[in-house]
């Protein structure tokens, strides 16, 4: 029987869970397994963009060890699976280039906690993945290495900023990938390209080596095809680190353990304000079958409001941008990235340096966030969005009160066309519209696949209170228990 | 809200990023648009709300006074633009 299903099921289409098993199971090797994922990089990697790096020597390296250590009796459940790191993770030895020109020329000289957690696991590093220039951006079109393309449709953007992990993963060209979200980076490519994507609770996963955009907004989290390898690899991303001032000191649950918990009884809040501001009628039927999908599971049903949410966006051009025009003026071409050519003095070193290392968008939030911290602005602006963040967060609180879990659309539409929204900045920031207010209050949420429109992939989002991580992973679950959406693959990549 | 062209300069000038005298009225419209989508803020009545700078309510946590790091210079200084004599270069500051 193992035999038939290894026939039938191919390496690069098992899940981690599966992959885990199978390497246990002596089915194949790390190394086998490495080669047949790197194979897959080199076969459809360049068409789809999605690297920056691909590591060959370090992976076979990690999957020698990783081998090494299961002939030794010494394997974990992630010992030997192959991973890639969006390029935002420092990575020590290799070049980390977070999407910019300003980076290009980086070469980490640390590893990030995330990176070191997942390489003590025993996972093999496959590669570093392409994204948004320094994290900001939904479409992964900001990038300094170029645009990344959707698998599901090569003419559409996989989203943003987490774009290069989301077409890997979505592709098979890895069966996992860490991916980072501060306005929905994570939970919006995840939806374009039809895979699973968490953003945990701020403060669950350490932000040490994980270049900084927003620092209060800020959190890495696991992309992967299913809620369960979202358990498997947050096991070990997620807990407590000293050298991150903002990690939380709470324990880690057992992820794994709670995802098969029944659903009887769960109650399910669906925010008004989701399904108002002109949502496309086809997104909205299908988020409302999978939300049916609940009810036969034993859910009950019940409409909430979050009466601030029109406010999340418009707060967050504020807050981010504020803490990005602080977190990127360490980029100021003396002690590392990119400098001008013969810079005549001082203040030419630093204005050329950036000015020709930071692509537009970069350069339109770190002006914006100049502006809103400026004397006689910082009161009308920075000040007010803190409050209005308040609010959001609270409006959250309530609702919580009331229901377990928050259910919407992660994204206004389908994935676009590349190119459809780069000439109109605000145009692009609304398609966060959903994800935004999650990062404001710090809460967890996930989305899911639930189908599609116009043969592209619709993701389901699900919010839920601080740390419960472990009850939206068994709700996701559940849910992927009862249909087959996460199990569709993208023509031409079989 | 419309930025001027002095003010957009003024603002290029405070971040120390050059944005050549050809695209300043560009980023002026690009950021008066995002002005103005933040501007419906305004509406929203926060008088009676706190400032959230955070989502965790915790106070900044403190280590002994120890020193922890160790001296890895020529690491860090492998990735300058301009080093010499462990000093890293630039243009001359003083007048």
């Amino acid at each position: 029987m193992g035999i038939v299903k290894n026939f039938l099921l191919r390496m690069h289409n098992q899940t981690i869970a599966e992959l885990s098993a199978g390497l246990k199971a002596g089915e194949y090797s790390s190394l086998e397994l490495t080669e047949r994922f790197l194979s897959r990089i080199r076969q459809y990697g360049e068409q789809l963009n999605c690297f920056v790096t691909v590591s060959e020597e370090r992976a076979f390296a990690d999957a020698d060890a990783a081998d090494l250590a299961r002939s030794k009796g010494q394997a974990g459940p992630l010992t030997g699976i192959p991973l890639a790191h969006k390029d935002i993770f420092c990575t020590k030895g290799i070049k980390t280039s977070c999407g910019s020109k300003m980076l290009d020329n980086f070469v980490a000289p640390y590893d990030a906690t995330v990176v070191n957690r997942c390489r003590t696991a025993g996972m093999v590093l496959l590669g570093k993945l392409n994204m948004d220039e320094l994290a900001m951006g939904s479409s992964n079109e900001t990038s300094w290495y170029g645009p990344v393309k959707n698998p599901w449709d090569a003419d559409s953007v996989p989203g943003g900023s987490s774009g290069g992990s989301a077409a890997a993963v979505a592709a098979r060209l890895s069966p996992a990938a860490t991916g980072t979200d501060t306005g929905g980076s994570i939970r919006q490519p995840a939806s374009f390209c039809g895979i699973t994507g968490l953003k945990p609770t701020y403060g669950r996963v350490s932000r040490y080596g994980m270049i900084a955009f927003a620092s209060s907004l800020d959190q890495g989290g696991p992309m992967t095809r299913t809620a369960e390898d979202a358990a498997l690899l947050l096991q070990v991303m997620a807990g407590f680190d000293e050298k991150d001032s903002t990690s939380v000191d709470r324990p880690v649950p057992d992820y794994r353990a709670a995802l098969d918990a029944p659903l009887d009884g769960l109650k399910v809040g669906i925010p008004e304000e989701f399904f108002e501001h002109g949502l496309n009628p086809e997104i909205a039927a299908r988020i409302e079958s999978a939300i049916d999908e609940y009810r036969r599971l034993g859910a009950r049903i019940h409409s909430i409001s979050l009466p601030n949410m029109h406010l999340s966006v418009p707060a967050y051009y504020v807050v981010a941008p504020a803490e990005c025009s602080a977190n990127l003026s360490r980029y100021d071409g003396v002690r590392f990235g990119y400098r001008c050519e013969e810079p005549k003095d001082l203040a030419d070193l630093y204005t050329r340096s950036r000015g020709e290392g930071f692509g537009a968008e970069v350069k339109r939030r770190i002006l914006i966030g100049t502006y809103a911290l400026s004397a006689g602005y910082y009161d009308a602006y920075y000040l007010k969005a803190q409050k209005v963040r308040h609010r959001i967060s609270d409006d959250f609180k309530k609702a919580f009160e009331q229901v377990d879990v928050l259910v919407g659309p992660t994204a206004p539409s389908a994935a676009f066309g590349l190119g459809e929204k780069t000439g109109d900045p605000i145009a692009m920031y609304l398609s966060d519209i959903f994800t935004i207010g999650a990062n404001l209050a710090g809460v967890p949420a996930i989305s899911i696949p639930a189908g599609f429109v116009d043969n592209k992939p619709v993701g389901m989002q699900l919010i839920g209170d601080y740390f419960a991580e472990e009850r939206l992973l068994n709700w996701a679950h559940r849910y992927q228990q009862a249909t087959d959406w996460h199990t569709r693959m993208p023509q031409g990549f079989e | 809200m419309s930025l001027s062209d002095a003010e957009v300069r003024k603002i290029a000038w405070l971040a120390r990023i050059e944005i050549k005298e050809d695209a300043i009225a560009a980023y002026g419209r690009d950021l008066s648009g995002i002005l103005d989508l933040i501007e419906q803020m305004n509406a929203a009545d926060t008088s009676a709300v706190t400032p959230m700078a955070h989502p965790l309510a915790q106070a900044q946590r403190l280590r002994p006074d120890v020193v922890t790091e160790e001296n890895q210079r020529d690491l860090f200084q492998s990735l300058a633009p301009q080093v010499e004599s462990r000093l890293y270069l630039v243009p001359k500051v003083i007048e």
